[in-house]
Order: C-alpha cells, then sequence, then structure tokens
C-alpha cells in the first residue's frame, strides 16, 4: 500500500513538470516581428489558409494583396541577423514546423530570403 | 401527417428560400475559365520587329535570365525561357534573327493536355504555369509547337522571391507578370537596345501595338495551327 502511495505521489509530482513542457512554445527568431494581419494565436493557427486563398488569388487572378503575401510575411519576419525565415533551426518558419513535425515546402521554389537583401546581393 | 413532418417540410422549404436568396445576386458557384468577363478588355501581346533585331545580340535573353533568376545555360536540362534563333530562306538567302518564346496563345494546346489545370490562361491572355498544381508530367512540353516550356531537373537555391521556380515543375515566358502586375514593362521589351520588342494590349484600339498591327504587316508564328499567339514578328 505504502508503495502504491509512492509511486501516485511520485507521478503526481511529474504532471506538473510534463505540463509545463509540453506548453512550451518553441524558440523563435521572430525578426522584426510585429502584428500586421491578426494576433500571433491566430496566425498560428490559420496563416496557411491565408497563403493558400492568397496564392490562387495572385497566380490565377493577379490580385497582389500584398498585406498577405508570403513575400510581405518575409519582409518583417525574416531574421535580423541573416534575412531568413529558413535558414537556421530557430528561424521564423523552422522553429515552429520542426517542433509541430509538418512539412515546410514553400521554399523548395520560394525565396526564404527577404527582397532587400536579395537585391543587395544581387544587384552586385 | 404529424406534426413533425410538417415542421419538417416547413424547415426544408424555409432554409431552401435562404440559400437561394444568398446565392442568388451573381454569385458563381464556380469559376469558369478564370474570369471570361473582362476577357475583352486586356490582352497583353507583343509585336517583334526583325529588322531591328541584331544578329548575335542576346541582350533580351540576358535580361531575362538576370529578371527570372535563370542559369543561363543551354544545354537539354538548362531552362530557356526565351532564345535568340537565326533562319534562313534557303530560296532567296535572306538571314533573319528573331526571339522565340512562349507564343501566349489564345488557344494554348498546353492548357489543353494539362491533367491537372496547372497550365492555365489567365483573363489577361498570359499563359502561365500554377506550379502549387504542375506535377511535372511534361505533356505542355510536348504539346507546345514553339519550344517553349522547360522543366527544372534539379533543386533550386537563391530564387528571385518575386519569381518562385522549383525542381519538378515546367516554366516558360511569364511576360514577367510580376512586371506586369506594378505596371512595368517586360525585362526583355525594357532591355533590348534596338526597341525590338514593343509590349502592350492588344485590346486597347489607342495602344501603341494595337496601332502598330493595324498598319504594319505583322505575321503570327505557325498561324497555320490557328491557336492566335499573342506574339507577332514584323518583318517575318
Amino acid at each position: 500500500m505504502l508503495r502504491l502511495l509512492s509511486i501516485l505521489a511520485v507521478l503526481c509530482l511529474c504532471i506538473p513538470a510534463y505540463a509545463t513542457e509540453s506548453s512550451a512554445v518553441p524558440k523563435l527568431d521572430i525578426g522584426k516581428g510585429g502584428e500586421c494581419v491578426k494576433e500571433p494565436q491566430w496566425m498560428r493557427k490559420n496563416h496557411m489558409h491565408l497563403l493558400t486563398h492568397q496564392r490562387d488569388e495572385v497566380v490565377h487572378k493577379g490580385i497582389r494583396d500584398e498585406k498577405i503575401s508570403l513575400k510581405n510575411c518575409i519582409e518583417c519576419h525574416a531574421s535580423t541577423k541573416d534575412d531568413s525565415v529558413i535558414a537556421r533551426d530557430d528561424s521564423f518558419c523552422v522553429a515552429c514546423h520542426r517542433y509541430e513535425a509538418v512539412k515546410l515546402d514553400c521554399f523548395e521554389c520560394h525565396s526564404g530570403e527577404r527582397k532587400s537583401a536579395w537585391l543587395k546581393r544581387n544587384s552586385k | 401527417m404529424s406534426e413533425i413532418n410538417v415542421q419538417r417540410r416547413q424547415f426544408l422549404k424555409m432554409s431552401m428560400g435562404v440559400a437561394a436568396v444568398a446565392i442568388a445576386p451573381g454569385v458563381f458557384l464556380f469559376d469558369m475559365a478564370h474570369g471570361k468577363a473582362d476577357a475583352n478588355k486586356v490582352r497583353w501581346g507583343m509585336l517583334i520587329e526583325t529588322a531591328n533585331c541584331a544578329e548575335g545580340c542576346n541582350d533580351c535573353v540576358t535580361a531575362c535570365n538576370t529578371e527570372n533568376g535563370l542559369s543561363g545555360g543551354v544545354s537539354s536540362t538548362d531552362s530557356q525561357w526565351i532564345r535568340k534563333i537565326e533562319i534562313k530562306d534557303i530560296s532567296t538567302g535572306r538571314e533573319t534573327s528573331l526571339p522565340m518564346m512562349c507564343q501566349h496563345c489564345e488557344h494554348p494546346p498546353c492548357v489543353d493536355v494539362c491533367p491537372t489545370g496547372a497550365s492555365f490562361k489567365r483573363a489577361d491572355g498570359i499563359v502561365l504555369v500554377d506550379k502549387h498544381l504542375c506535377i511535372g508530367c511534361r505533356y505542355c512540353i510536348m504539346a507546345c509547337p514553339y519550344k517553349a516550356r522547360s522543366f527544372v531537373h534539379e533543386p533550386l537555391q537563391n530564387q528571385n522571391p518575386d519569381v518562385p521556380r522549383g525542381k519538378g515543375t515546367v516554366e516558360s515566358c511569364t511576360m514577367c507578370v510580376h512586371r506586369i502586375d506594378q505596371g512595368k514593362q517586360p525585362a526583355c521589351a525594357e532591355a533590348c537596345p534596338n526597341k525590338s520588342i514593343l509590349f502592350g494590349n492588344l485590346n486597347d484600339p489607342d495602344s501603341e501595338i494595337a496601332t502598330r498591327i493595324r498598319t504594319v504587316a505583322s505575321a503570327q508564328v505557325r498561324a497555320d495551327l490557328g491557336l492566335n499567339p499573342g506574339v507577332r514578328y514584323q518583318g517575318l
């Protein structure tokens, strides 16, 4: 009986530790950051829908809403150190996608680099 | 008839009515052929003056490569969106130099054969590949009579943020759609030192290109195929 109680006590102690660990948000480099579309929690949940909608509007109809374009996201969220959202393990896109184990295939075609940085490098 | 069934019938009637009212005011249930409504307003096209196109000049090709981030290689696995070709009339010996690229047909065969709808024509006449949908089957490359399309064989890095390109998809001249949407000219038209490439709206009777094609003789390449290309050649 005593043994059972001690096991239970140990388990109870473990729960808070586990709970804090699971609710921990991955540490990521948010670049300049800021809130231009919606608040962060909404964006965490829904950014993919905005991007998918936007991509069809742009590619098929040429409606380029700069505010919700991938390029505009990158402009603010690319790291201030390396101008990229994908270069490092704690880069803005990579950190969360790795944590959630969701494959990130946007950047097989799209540039993950801030446009101004790209222009600077390619105008030389 | 029981009371429950009457309510049910009323409910169905009412919801049908609500749905009809919601859908009625000009809402299309599905998008047919990408906004044909304003198809007559704008049709982007080009007129290429072959007499001014200098033999050996490659400036349009270089400008295209720089703008769209192409390697500039000419091997069979390199993407080429625009090529300079030299042609010779054997009977007369007359030589002509001209750029050849996607002709942005009104009836594009690449769109007809695409199994996924990735190959499509925008309402303003530009023929594009939606790389989100392209599965890389390359039917469109086979279908194009102008050999205008290329396939990306290798993974790419350092793309132009305005021009996404990636392995496993087909690509071709986009008429610099990202520039047109900003009100600019395509890179090749801007770069041509002899102003041989005239870009404009074929459907606007007052535009320079419409005036020119009305007054001078111009031809479409392989006009016999009836594809009505948006790119026309003068002096061919």
